[in-house]
């Protein structure tokens, strides 16, 4: 039994191994760490604001209907209709775009991706930094570029609210480790990723505004990409909670019918 | 109400009186229930089979709930699993259970196998439960392959793209076969629809007999147990195993307390990692397949990647060291044995063919031939397994240390297979195969040699 046991141990400290060495692979850029309470429902429904004014125009969200989204947020059906949907829209549509699919390549060259599972593809974090590294540059179609996304053929759909950013360099500790506002030689930078800007033109939400409605807007996508999170924790508690009472019975249960085994 | 409760018993047994006279209900519950004598020393390990059965019986209910509202069509199945995650009540639930529930029924069935290495129980009279047990691992690998394509995701289309053209390396027919698999020149909606057939009807029969003709053969040999003797050979003076326990109610409310843990861990990673950081749900199959965009690292889910790796550890290296060892086996062979000279000569001679074989075939097709040989390794077991003991608990140390030796190799194999190779992973999963088939290999050497413990003549039972 000891030999087995020692096996055992030697099994499951492979098997830790190979999963810490998978937590520490598949690292991609560097990307800045989002803070998301899923239970927020003033931020979730700010993201959605954000989301329907300005990302909806061209992208989808096809596999999500507003009615749904509505409830979950608690948002009144009444404010629903009057500022998240389109007047043509019935509630319980599916949230899809007013731009055709082929004007869209036309304008941007791709078709803007749907929505709906990008937090699943992408991972919270990559959307928070990503929407915060837009950049003027001029030798690009849009006159927009992204230092997360090399050459996206997305402008910059918010630059009224975040202003306008310049590229300023890199930072060699970019994503998790860099402090958000960084003052060197007087002048203000903002670290985003691992790219550093200077606000050449202040839009209406200062730097601190800015990534608070990002966060926001990260926050609904993340629930966007699966609406059952919201509720699906709060039901695994409970649920365990009744196996764990199921198996104390069942154990008394097979300690009784055991007795007499010697 | 005494006489209620006598007379209800009474017709109870009128009842069973009757359905037994047709059919012989009460037979087989004792047979198989009631009266199976099960040894009395089970531990941990033993809750896996009838957790499988479980898992079985929850894959089949679930899938059959996921089919009322999947669409198998290539233009209507990715949006239908939304729906069924958004729309359908509780769909999101059913969902998870269901994949969640394929690396559930892997992890168990790998624990479920290993116990069985352990303690001997392919070996002799068990080998026809084993020998079914393995086909049953091949159609559950058969059963998770097909049913990964189903949700249409991009890591679906491109997985069931890799994996179904491996067939292309077979001679003369591949390229044909492909084709007919597929029914289509690439993976696409008559791919999708066949394997959703063989997904949600073939393959669960398949599986469901398997599984049962896996217990016939069980319960017509008897089960073994942690000390590796045959409970049979102490009887009491009723001719019962002195050892021996009814499976029911013994075992029964045993098992109740491992599907309970069992459930508890299910259900942590259904309720709150059901992605399991794209270990479970691969963060590219939540895009659409789409067959102009390969994803960056094709992967196939954890359950095959020690074998995938195996695939993908076939390069021109591996062949020119197959080639070299072969020479070098049939020399040593040549000039270390007692065998005539022209034996000699021989061995000598297919060493020579051997490597000429390696050296002018290409790797691909040596990798599907790895991959095969590797499963069917598992199948040999009770033929490579040389030990005069059954148990861990009584074998020698040779044995020991090998199998702990491949389950290190296997598990390095299962890691590499979920990463993008590079060549210093290569040759990690290189040095793992050649431990992988080692293994399998020197299997009658090293479980022949050492010295085992003595058998107990009772099974060995902790003091509570």
């Amino acid at each position: 039994m000891k030999k087995l046991t020692t096996l055992l141990v030697g099994f499951l400290a492979s098997a830790l191994v190979s999963s810490a060495a998978v937590a520490a692979g598949g690292h991609g850029a560097a990307v800045d760490k989002v803070y998301l309470n899923m239970s927020d429902k003033a931020a979730l429904q700010n993201g959605a604001k954000l989301f329907v004014n300005y990302c909806l125009s061209c992208h989808s969200a096809q596999y999500a209907r507003y009615n749904r989204v509505a409830e979950d947020l608690d948002i009144p059906l009444q404010q629903l209709k009057s500022s998240l949907m389109f007047a043509t829209e019935k509630e319980g549509d599916l949230m899809t775009t007013t731009m055709p699919a082929e004007d869209a390549k036309a304008w941007f060259g791709v078709t803007p991706p749907d929505l709906t599972l990008v937090a699943r593809v992408r991972k919270p974090d990559w959307i928070y930094t990503y929407l915060r590294a837009f950049y003027r540059d001029d030798s690009s179609p849009s006159g927009w570029n992204n230092s997360l996304f090399e050459n996206v053929a997305m402008p910059h759909a918010m630059y009224e609210l975040q202003g306008v950013q310049k590229l300023v360099g890199k930072v060699a500790d970019g994503g998790d480790h860099a402090t958000d506002q960084s003052a060197s030689d007087g002048e203000t930078y903002t670290v985003v990723g691992d790219a550093k800007f200077e606000l050449v033109h202040p839009g209406k939400l200062s730097p601190a505004e800015f990534d608070k409605a990002m966060g926001d807007l990260t926050a609904f996508l993340t629930y966007l990409g699966e609406p059952a999170q919201l509720k699906r924790k709060t039901i695994g508690v409970f649920s365990i909670a009744f196996v764990l009472l199921l198996m104390g019975l069942c154990y008394l249960l097979k300690k009784e019918y055991w007795r007499d085994v010697h | 109400m005494a006489i209620h409760r006598h007379d209800n018993h009474k017709s109870a047994n009128a009842f069973m009186e009757w359905m037994d006279a047709r059919m012989p209900v009460t037979k087989v519950w004792n047979e198989h229930l009631a009266e199976y004598m099960a040894p009395k020393n089970f531990n941990f390990w033993y809750y896996f089979g009838s957790l499988a059965i479980l898992m079985l019986v929850i894959q089949l209910l679930t899938g059959i709930f996921l089919t009322m509202h999947y669409k198998p069509d290539a233009a209507l199945a990715f949006a239908s699993v939304e729906y069924i995650m958004r729309d359908v009540p509780f769909g999101w639930l059913i969902r998870y259970m269901h994949s969640t529930g394929a690396s559930a029924f892997f992890v168990i069935v790998y624990l479920h196998m290993f116990r069985g290495v352990i303690y001997g129980s392919h070996r002799e009279p068990r080998e026809m439960v084993w020998l079914i047990g393995c086909v049953i691992f091949v159609a559950l690998m058969a059963e998770a392959f097909m049913g990964y394509l189903l949700p249409w995701g991009n890591m679906s289309y491109w997985g069931a793209q890799v994996i179904i053209s491996l067939f292309d390396v077979i001679p003369f027919v591949g390229p044909s076969l492909t084709e007919w698999i597929r029914g289509d020149f690439v993976i696409s909606d008559a791919t999708l629809n066949r394997f959703f057939a063989f997904h949600v009807i073939l393959l669960p029969l398949i599986l469901v007999a398997l599984v049962f003709l896996h217990l016939v053969a069980l319960h017509h040999v008897g089960s073994n147990n942690p000390d590796g003797i045959d409970i049979y050979d102490e009887l009491d003076e009723d001719g019962h195993p002195k050892d021996g326990i009814p499976f029911h109610p013994y075992y029964t409310v045993k098992d109740l307390v491992g599907v309970c843990g069992f459930l508890i861990i299910y259900m942590g990673v259904i309720f709150f990692f059901p992605d399991m950081g794209g270990i479970l749900l691969e963060k590219d199959n939540f895009a659409p397949a789409n067959p102009l965009q390969t994803p960056p690292d094709i992967v196939p889910l954890w359950y095959f990647t020690p074998f995938y790796s195996i695939l993908r550890a076939s390069t021109e290296t591996l062949l020119q060291f197959f080639a070299y060892s072969s020479v070098i086996i049939a020399v040593a062979a040549a000039i270390f044995t007692k065998f005539k000279l022209p034996v000699r000569a021989g061995f000598i001679i297919l060493g020579l063919i051997a490597a000429v074989v390696f050296m002018n075939s290409s790797g691909k097709a040596w990798g599907v031939i790895l991959m095969a040989a590797a499963i069917v390794c598992f199948f040999l077991l009770p033929w490579l397994d040389r030990s005069p003991v059954k148990s861990i608990r009584y074998r020698s140390l040779p044995f020991k240390v090998a199998l702990a030796i491949f389950l290190v190799a296997f598990f390095i194999l299962g890691y590499l297979g979920m990463n993008a190779p590079t060549p210093i992973k290569t040759l990690m999963a290189q040095v793992c195969t050649c431990i992988y088939f080692a293994f399998f290999i020197l299997m009658p050497w090293f479980t022949s040699i050492g010295k085992t413990k003595p058998l107990p003549t009772r099974v060995t039972v902790k003091e509570h």
